[in-house]
């Protein structure tokens, strides 16, 4: 049985069925991205163990293809298995032991960035420092206990504990939070619009702007920006009413709100939304989830140039100082396109840039992968390998043809070459 | 004879390819070619006037030249030199080019797409046009469709509305369209600026003046506004004093004129070039190029005057349509060697492939030169060196097997990628510059042109089994040891293919993670490369798993072309992610028409040996082939 099976997970076969499937749902993974978006396609289809299918008014859902997960798994186990079974040490392997290694290289490097790799974005206005990047898709309810002036205490919940009717408790909080409504995607609204199931608050920036919910999106240019209505509640008292929505605070969606409604809120957009409880100070927000660093950024200048008479971009650039105090260290650094920023282990890629005068500001994509060194060895592993493995075919083959006759055959007898199938 | 026919073939060949380093003759007095190679800035770069015109006339017409009534050619320097200065004669050139039946029925007219039309033929209807492009464009304005669905209708209108805006741009280029004599006309002008300016200043204070200077100047003034608007490149070259790249159109140049009182120096050569040429005066014309390139020299614009001369040789030799002449000769010699097995024919074929190649070559040479840049750039420099790529390496396999099978493959995929890099062409600039994250070198030098290799090996193989599966299925001309050597020569171009897919891939992978921070993405490119790869994993596994037999290895090399093509340019019609270049649908009509050919041949190659001619007679029997260095144990490892 056991050996059965060993020859199952080591067979050819079994390579060239993993590879075809592989092939059918790289395809598949690629058209889906018309329709879902790239981010959810890949999600979907590659970042998964099975494909599902939801058959359209059923609520339960079917495995249909193997996924990304999966795929990568058995080509993995079928490649050690066929390795440990026919392992021998000999030239004649060589490139072929090389070329695998390099692949397992790979694929493991490949989940391993896939769980370990944290992509944020920070971004600075000319003139402007920070200490924090924010992640570029997940959020995170932030209660801020402001009360002493010389540092804040936050308290972070992320975003998945927000659903309708959760009460959340944390042991430095002498409150509890209620969700009373929780939208997945949202958007703001007026007071004479009468949208479906829209939002207001009692206390807040609720008390003059409403939210109603809106469809999920999936699309690569657009993120849901959720909203919650959530209620302070100490013992069995409550404080009051919140709205907390990344439409405050997430770029560019709060400036696009601040530019249509700012003046008519009388700048109360820009304003923390701020409680007292028990004689403290808190703030509350919604907003991403930050990753703050032992140094800041100042942003000096951001350049973008066009060539001349085009609206082609031909540079952006962006030149930062760097302070970290606890180095001792100050400099300036330049970042542009195919150029970026590498310190303390992460990287500064020039990633968007708003060149409106007044308005000049930079992005940076921020980027930790402790990984992502392996596809540099697995490319030169693999490379070597193919060239070592091509180059023995190709002497041997030039061996083969000088031994064979030069002349050539200007008509050719009927061929017979009557071989039994295997 | 015999002995000597591949070498005149190959000598009267080469005649023609170099037919274009004669010097140009001035045509009826004027050195037009002089003129076509004065250097201006249009989409961001310095080119030569040629350009310029060549470039606006393939997208307007599909053609670099002119057809008059009269059965003559204009080249492209001369029609552009005429579009600006001469418009009663420009207007009855007929390069406007109507596909849609039914943007014809609108105009009354039935020519269907064979034809071209002239500006004076449109007259009547540039409302109409005007009119539905409008529709088209408040429609996509307002979410309603989006530019990307366009019907074929709708594309082709909007071709032709493009086209006739741009042919109104080209004609205020060198000054406002048809002014007789542009020289004097801008004498007048600076000679209006002192006294308007006087009388200005007299009416501001109160003083009496003269109010004829004042609506004359402001009469020049929006004629100019009006140039500056419409001007098509930029011709007017930055001064000493000015930065490199501060070049202007003559309609800007002229609208400072008003503020410095000085007329730019270069302006006043441009406008006497303007007058000779419309006031057909060769001698004036050739005394006024000879002028302005004085003027052009002593102000240390040597380079872009370079620049000029070269990318105008460049484009009067026509490495790559020369090449396409060569390559379709080889085709046929060797096509017809395969019938009369004529070593002199094949021979012959396989001198002009080189030769062929070697055009290409020094053509992609010279273009890496007035580039700065290594060979691909963009879909138009991909197709050229796809095909350099496979013709190189048919060249080796015809080297080695000496069966004229190397010389009629690379032949056919050089004929063809030349023709496809043609068609991209008529979209614009082929050497446009680069976007900003586009703009490095280092990584188009490797990971661009190593994966383009991949592709050029991927389409031979292809090629390679067509040519097995058609010899094998409809003749019986293929001999066991033929059909061995061409399964050797499939089995190890895919090979090679796979070492140069891979790289490729996982090169771009590291570019991406060097420039935005992510090594891989399934961004539709990506994924294209990756299938390739996936592919020639899958057929080597096979045939070292012994798997498949020469026949269906035949039939996976020619889906390989499937693949490839799919990555190349099907992958960019999905129209999204970071390395789409837009939706082509002419193209996707051909990707679905190359694609169903190769399902066919597929079909084919995995009908039953016995329906084969060469192996039906009890010949050859499918049993599987052995790679040749591997002996007979399963080697997966």
């Amino acid at each position: 049985m056991l050996r059965r099976l060993l020859n199952f997970f080591s067979s050819l076969w079994l390579t060239v069925v993993l590879l075809a499937l592989a092939l059918v749902l790289v395809f598949i993974g690629t058209l889906a991205q018309v329709k879902l978006g790239l981010y959810v396609a890949q999600e979907e289809y590659f970042r998964s163990f099975f494909v599902w299918w939801q058959p359209a008014g059923t609520n339960f859902k079917l495995p249909v293809f193997p996924a990304g997960w999966l795929l990568g798994t058995l080509l993995l186990v079928n490649l050690l298995v066929a390795h440990i079974k026919r392992f021998k040490l000999s030239w004649k392997k060589s490139g072929i032991l090389l070329i695998h290694s390099g692949l397992i290289f790979l694929l493991v490097g490949q989940f391993l960035t896939e769980v370990y790799q944290v992509e944020s974005v920070m971004r600075i206005s000319e003139g402007g420092s920070k200490n924090f990047s924010e992640d570029s898709r997940k959020n995170e309810l932030a209660i801020i206990d402001v009360t002493e002036a010389a540092s804040n205490k936050v308290i972070s919940i992320p975003e998945s504990f927000l659903r309708q009717g959760e009460e959340i408790r944390h042991p430095e909080l002498p409150f509890a939070i209620r969700v009373k409504t929780y939208f997945e995607n949202s958007t703001p609204t007026g007071k004479m619009d009468d949208t479906p199931g829209k939002i207001s608050s009692t206390h807040g920036i609720g008390k003059r702007l409403q939210f109603a919910p809106m469809k999920i999106t999936a699309t690569m240019d657009d993120d849901n920006k959720p909203t919650a209505l959530v209620e302070i509640v100490g013992g069995n008292e409550t404080t009051g009413e919140w709205i907390v929505s990344t439409w405050l605070n997430r770029y560019p969606w709060f400036e696009s709100l601040n530019a249509q409604m700012g003046s008519l809120l009388e700048g109360e957009l820009e304003k923390p939304q701020s409680f007292t409880y028990a004689g403290r100070n808190y703030e509350i927000a919604l907003r991403a989830i930050r990753y703050y660093k032992p140094y800041t950024v100042t942003l000096l200048e951001a350049t973008h140039d066009k060539y001349q008479g085009t609206e082609i971009p031909k540079n952006f650039s962006s030149q930062v100082r760097i302070d970290n105090p606890k180095k001792g260290e100050q400099r300036e650094v330049l970042i542009y396109m195919n150029n970026p920023l590498r310190y303390e282990g992460e990287t500064y890629f020039q990633f968007q840039m708003n060149a409106e005068p007044g308005m000049k500001s930079s992005a940076f994509q921020v980027v930790r992968n402790p990984a992502a060194i392996t596809p540099y060895v697995s490319c030169t592993l693999v490379g070597v390998g193919m060239i070592v493995q091509f180059l023995m075919h190709l002497v041997a083959f030039g061996r083969r043809r000088n031994k064979a006759t030069p002349t050539r055959v200007v008509s050719e007898p009927n061929p017979v070459d009557v071989g039994g199938a295997r | 004879m015999k002995r000597a026919l591949p070498w005149i073939l190959l000598f009267v060949f080469a005649l023609v390819a170099l037919s274009g380093l004669r010097p140009a003759k001035p045509i009826e007095g004027f050195n037009v070619a002089e003129f076509g190679r004065l250097p201006a800035l249009l989409n961001g770069r310095v080119q030569p006037l040629d350009s310029v015109g060549r470039n606006a006339l393939l997208s307007m017409s599909g053609k670099s030249a002119v057809r008059t009534e009269d059965k003559q050619t204009l080249s492209s320097s001369e029609w552009l030199l005429e579009a600006m200065t001469r418009p009663e004669a420009a207007d009855t050139r007929k390069i406007f080019r109507v596909q849609h039946p039914d943007l014809e029925g609108m105009f009354g007219t039935q020519k269907i797409g064979l034809e071209h039309h002239s500006f004076n033929d449109l007259t009547n209807h540039l409302g109409t046009i005007e009119e539905q492009a409008r529709n088209i464009r408040r429609a996509e304005f307002e979410k309603k469709s989006d530019p990307q669905t366009r019907t074929p209708f709708q594309k082709d209108l909007m071709h032709l509305y493009n086209s006739v805006v741009r042919y109104h741009q080209i004609k205020n280029t060198l000054g406002p369209e048809g002014s007789r004599d542009f020289a004097r006309e801008v004498d007048v002008f600076q000679q209006t600026i002192e006294p308007a300016v006087t009388a200005l200043r007299q009416m501001n204070v109160g003083e009496e003046y003269d109010q004829s200077d004042i609506k004359l100047l402001a009469a020049f003034h929006k004629r100019y506004t009006n140039v500056s608007m419409y001007a098509y490149a930029m011709i007017v070259p930055p001064q000493t004093s000015e930065p490199r790249d501060g070049w202007k159109n003559i309609g800007a140049s002229l609208m400072e004129t008003i503020l410095t009182h000085e007329v730019h120096p270069a302006v006043t050569n441009i406008t006497a070039i303007y007058s000779a040429y419309a006031q057909n005066e060769p001698e004036q014309f050739n005394q006024a190029l000879a002028n302005y390139k004085v003027w052009l020299q002593s102000n240390n614009l040597l380079s872009e005057m370079k620049k000029g001369r070269q990318e105008f040789l460049f484009n009067r030799v026509e490495f790559f349509y020369k090449s396409i002449i060569i390559y379709v000769a080889a085709l046929l010699l060797a096509g017809v060697y395969w019938i009369n097995r004529s070593e002199a024919l094949r021979k012959s074929g396989y001198l002009l492939l080189i030769l062929a190649f070697v055009i290409q070559t020094i053509g992609l040479a010279f273009r890496m030169y007035l580039e700065d840049r290594p060979p691909v750039t963009n879909l138009y420099s991909s197709a050229i060196f796809v095909g350099w790529g496979s013709v190189f390496l048919g060249i080796i396999l015809e080297r080695i097997f000496r069966d004229g099978i190397g010389t009629f493959a690379a032949a056919n995929v050089g004929f063809i990628t030349l023709i496809i890099a043609h068609h991209l062409s008529l979209s614009g600039d082929t050497m446009e510059m680069l976007r900003a994250v586009l703009d490095t070198n280092f990584w188009l030098a490797t990971h661009v042109v190593v994966i383009t290799i991949g592709y050029s090996a991927m389409f031979l193989a292809g090629l390679l089994a067509i040519v097995y599966i058609f010899r094998g299925f409809f003749t019986k001309a293929l001999a066991a040891e033929t059909g061995k050597s061409l399964s050797r020569m499939v089995y190890g171009i895919i090979c090679f293919a796979a070492l140069f897919s891979f790289v490729g891939t996982i090169l771009g992978g590291i570019w991406a993670d060097q420039s935005w921070g992510r090594f891989w993405g399934w961004d539709p490119k990506e994924n294209g490369a990756l299938l390739i790869v996936i592919w020639c994993a899958i057929i080597l596994h096979a045939r070292w798993g012994k798997l498949v037999n020469d026949r269906q290895l035949m039939a996976l090399a020619v889906f390989g072309n499937v693949i490839t093509s799919f990555s190349w340019f099907g992958v960019n019609m999905l129209g999204i992610g970071l390395h789409s270049y837009g939706f082509m649908d002419a193209a996707f009509f051909w990707l679905s028409l190359f694609i169903s050919s190769q399902m066919l041949i597929i079909a084919v190659a995995l009908l039953p040996a016995k329906m084969w001619k060469s192996f039906g007679n009890g010949g050859q029997t499918s049993q599987p082939s052995a790679p040749p260095d591997k002996p007979t144990e399963a080697s997966a490892v």
